[in-house]
């Protein structure tokens, strides 16, 4: 939509991480979603997560498929290197590059169409093969570049914009990953970057693959009065569970972080994540209970958001297949690839 | 905090800092937008409506927008309102027939102004278009009183100064030259309904030190200035000391070194940062071979055999903020010239002081800074003769909230009772990305004035040094301009909170969340401010989460991208019209903001 240019006059207090970069050097180009989008926002949050972490830019890979939420990568971290691969294919497409070259950090937008329905069996896979990747579901409930049908996120009873009322049965990606063995699950508001940008900043630091499902409002199609995922709705029916600080290592030693939190998990880099307003018995690292509590919640038509489960201890892609710790893509090719003679007894063996 | 009252007109007009700073209130980035467009004639007299004098002060201007300009605190350098409002009055068409319309038939009131200045002059421009009889005396045999007398022609054209003048003479003001006022009691006794003083302050300060009598080649400033502009004197020694470092003292070292000065030095007491003097006529002081010496105390004149041959000094050593100073040494300078530039006061030997006209501190007149009337009703003061030395800009000023007095005080209406100023808001959306103001933000450095050529600029004392901006100069500078009165209007009730404005604000001025006393308010903004000088726009709560939309104006550029990004049209950008009452003009229009 607009063709106007972002001006580069920036604020005179504008701060710089480590790296010697603002908040600014993790633009993209300018968002043409739609007025509005819960999808920029994430965006803004991607961005001030990469530029509190520090993110090189040159070392991040943003993966997507197609939809509205897979063009969302063209808008943050423009030095970054990407792939905007066919439908639902990002998971798959993702596992190949994490697989040729480990020290890419990879991030992946998907969307509800693009890995709830297409792409299911893809996003299903890598969570099991846990590659280390950050995963977002920009998540709105309706096809938006295709004027708004239902999603398979769509809750039962929620209305298209039209008046009609959805009837199958919503895909709920935070209890699918859980099911299928996911190491860490989260699930935000886009309307609420203050406790989505420390969800991110500790997916970012997990070993594997970080699942965070957003609900991020369409506002052409799906911000409604009969809507599920409105901003009104959302923000009425929220349910803020785990919510999560994040601490960097460095910081561990000056900052004074409150110790009000249940539970600590430590990443495997050696940051912290704190959980604090955690309800009675919940556990982010107990599988069972989260699950149970989920389910329990979902029923009552509560939308609970946070850092809902971390495991820091399964393995990840790499240790499934014990490849080599020198990216594929650094070893040298008379190694990868040892010839033909090589090959012939290989085949021998098997004869 | 509490929700802002936009309704206000003062709140919007503080955001457009030039004319916030401006004593005129000069509506600065509607008239750069009518230069942008080609529209010289309109911008000249947008101009004109509130400083009266756009193509004089486009070049002698004291500028007090500039610094205020929000684009110094963007990019460091203020833009070029000053110059470009000199384009406009270069290239303006013919405008006799827009002036102010004089009725044939008078309203029988008789003004009597004193000093045919800038002050004067705006008090004659507001009230004969209301039927006035207006008559000025003035002691000089020309008008413009320290327009003409102060200001060197390199700097102000003889013909710009009269055309503009003209312009106000020619609705019929009974101008007396060379009719000093020696007594006010017998110019009241004349029976004018009104008397607006605006005599200035004519009166050089003296440095009385050994020697200062000895000779007759140690000059006052403004008087020596004075008698170049009405040709009285056209040479000074080779030797030139200057003392004082104010814009008076830029024109007398400028001057000299017109009429044959070839080592002129400017002898300042204190460091650089503490000078009087606008930094571009430094600039341009110090391009003509001038050279300011600083941290020289004049002690006495040395006068060998009734003949000038320098000065002695004292060296100053100062401490860290300049105000205490220790003697390092004495230093002997010679000079054929002294011109001494150390400030100006005012002087009334001729208003007798049993006139019911008090005189207050420092002998000055006590004007009410509202009314700018004395203490004797029907006796009005304004520009230097009220307050002390200031500038142009501000004898324009005091010139219409003279006018407004006198006019009421005929009328029979207190001269305290005012009338308010108006606004104007009117959205500039002229569908999706299509605004009707240029929104882009232009990175563009500020234009550097050029000049005559330094050999050419000597050759004669009328040589205007400025060129103006070319073509090329005026479509880049005015892009520069912000458009700060292409306000940021905010309707709550219509907001979502998706955060799109705030994500897409280049410079952070948004922030939504929880509402709290402004100082803990500014330390959870998005990116604090630098200048608190700049208010925080803080809308009622918002309907869905009950926070507050909190937008900090201080480093806005304008650029629309929150309205453009908003999906319900709660930001919009709205023109801001400052409506500036007159005399005669009983209330302002005023456009509410929204509905």
């Amino acid at each position: 939509m607009p063709s106007i240019v972002k001006p580069v006059a920036r604020h005179p207090s504008l701060q710089k991480n480590e790296l010697g970069l603002t908040i600014r050097d993790y633009e993209g180009s300018m968002s043409t979603l739609c007025a509005g989008c819960g999808h920029d926002s994430i965006t803004a949050a991607i961005i001030r997560a990469l530029w509190e972490i520090a993110m090189p830019p040159h070392m991040l890979a943003k993966m997507s498929g197609i939809g509205c939420s897979s063009k969302t990568p063209a808008y943050f971290a423009s030095g970054a290197h990407g792939f905007n691969s066919a439908h639902g294919r990002m998971p798959a497409i993702t596992t190949g590059a994490a697989a040729a070259n480990r020290d890419i950090t990879y991030i992946g937008v998907s969307g509800d169409g693009d890995s709830l329905s297409i792409g299911l069996g893809h996003m299903c896979h890598a969570i099991r093969r846990n590659v280390r990747m950050v995963y977002i579901i920009e998540n709105n409930g309706v096809y938006g570049l295709t004027k708004g049908q239902f999603s398979a996120s769509a809750d039962v009873g929620s209305k298209s914009k039209r008046g009609e009322a959805n009837q199958v049965l919503p895909i709920d990606p935070v209890t699918l990953a859980l099911s299928i063995g996911a190491s860490f699950v989260a699930r935000g508001f886009s309307g609420d970057k203050e406790r989505l940008v420390p969800i991110l900043k500790a997916a970012f630091a997990h070993r594997g693959l970080a699942l965070v499902d957003v609900i991020s409002p369409c506002v052409t199609f799906n911000d409604h009065s009969g809507s599920t995922k409105s901003y009104l709705y959302t923000r009425q029916n929220e349910l803020k569970a785990a919510e999560a600080d994040f601490v960097p290592l460095q910081t561990e030693i000056v900052a004074a972080i409150r110790e009000q939190g249940v539970t600590a998990v430590t990443m495997h880099d050696g940051s912290i994540v704190r959980f604090r307003s955690v309800p009675q018995e919940y556990d982010p690292t107990d599988r069972q209970k989260v699950m149970n509590y989920l389910l329990e919640k979902q029923g009552s038509g509560e939308i609970v958001t946070g850092l809902l489960f971390v495991d820091e201890t399964i393995s990840s892609l790499h240790e499934q297949n014990n490849t080599s710790e020198t990216p594929l893509s650094q070893v040298p090719y008379g190694e990868l690839c040892p010839g033909a003679l090589e090959l012939e007894q290989l085949q021998h063996e098997f004869k | 905090m509490k929700p802002t009252d936009v309704q206000n007109a003062a709140y919007f007009h503080h955001v457009v800092d030039c004319q916030w700073a401006c004593p005129a209130h000069t509506n600065v980035p509607e008239y750069i937008r009518l230069i942008a467009q080609g529209r010289y004639t309109d911008a000249y007299m947008l101009n004109r409506e509130s400083n009266v004098f756009p193509g004089i002060l486009g070049r002698t201007c004291d500028r007090p927008c500039e610094p205020a300009c929000r684009r110094v605190r963007v990019d460091g350098k203020p833009v070029a309102i000053c110059r470009l409002k000199r384009v406009a009055a270069d290239l303006r068409g013919e405008i006799a027939d827009r002036l102010p319309k004089i009725p044939a038939a008078k309203n029988g009131k008789r003004i009597a102004c004193i000093g045919a200045g800038p002050a004067s002059l705006t008090v004659a421009n507001d009230l004969l278009p209301l039927g006035y009889q207006v008559t000025v005396f003035e002691k000089q045999d020309k008008p413009g009183g320290l327009m003409r007398s102060n200001i060197p022609a390199f700097r102000l054209p003889e013909q710009v100064l009269a055309e503009e003048i003209d312009q106000i003479l020619n609705m019929g003001v009974d101008i007396r030259y060379n009719a000093p006022v020696h007594s006010l009691e017998a110019l009241l006794s004349e029976r004018f309904d009104a008397v607006f003083i605006g005599s200035g302050a004519p009166r050089g300060k003296e440095l009385e030190i050994p020697g200062r009598r000895d000779t007759d080649r140690i000059h006052i400033g403004i008087d020596w200035l004075e008698s170049i502009a009405f040709g009285h004197v056209d040479s000074i020694g080779e030797r030139v000391l200057i003392i004082g470092v104010g814009n008076t003292a830029m024109d007398c070292c400028r001057s000299s070194r017109r009429l044959g000065g070839k080592d002129i030095k400017v002898m300042a007491r204190r460091p650089r940062e503490f000078f009087k003097a606008s930094p571009w006529e430094l600039e341009d002081a110090e391009e003509e071979g001038v050279e300011i010496v600083i941290n020289y105390a004049p002690k006495s004149f040395v006068v060998e055999h009734g003949k000038l041959t320098g000065m002695i000094f004292e060296r100053l050593e100062w401490d860290a903020g300049a105000t205490h100073s220790r003697t390092i040494d004495e230093v002997f300078l010679p000079a054929d010239d002294v011109i001494l530039a150390i400030g100006q006061e005012n002087a009334f030997p001729w208003i007798e002081r049993n006139i019911g006209i008090q005189f207050g501190k420092w002998d000055m007149p006590v004007v009410d800074s509202t009314t700018m009337q004395s203490t004797r009703p029907g006796v009005f003061f304004g520009g230097d003769a009220a307050f002390g030395p200031k500038n142009i800009i501000w004898a324009v000023e005091h010139g219409h909230q003279a006018a407004i007095s006198i006019h009421n005080y005929c009328e029979g209406v207190p001269v305290t009772e005012r009338p308010a100023q108006g606004m104007n808001l009117i959205t500039q959306k002229m569908g999706i990305s299509e605004w009707s103001y240029s929104n882009d933000y232009n990175p563009a450095t500020r234009q550097k004035m050029k000049h005559v050529d330094l050999v050419e600029r000597f050759q004669k004392l009328n040589v205007e040094v400025e060129l103006g901006f070319t073509p090329e100069q005026t479509a880049r500078e005015v892009e520069r301009c912000l458009n700060c009165d292409v306000q940021t209007v905010f309707t709550e009730k219509l907001c979502i909170e998706c955060d799109a404005c705030i994500d897409v604000c280049p410079l952070q001025c948004l922030t939504i969340t929880r509402n709290s006393e402004e100082m803990d308010l500014r330390a959870r903004l998005s990116a604090p401010a630098l200048n608190l000088d700049q208010s925080l726009y803080v809308s009622a709560e918002l309907p869905q989460t009950s926070r507050i939309m909190v937008k900090d104006e201080d480093v806005c550029v304008h650029c629309g991208l929150c309205a453009e990004r908003c999906p319900t049209a709660a930001w919009d950008m709205q023109k801001f019209e400052l409506v500036i009452p007159y005399a005669g003009i009983k209330a302002c229009t005023n456009i509410p903001v929204l509905a």
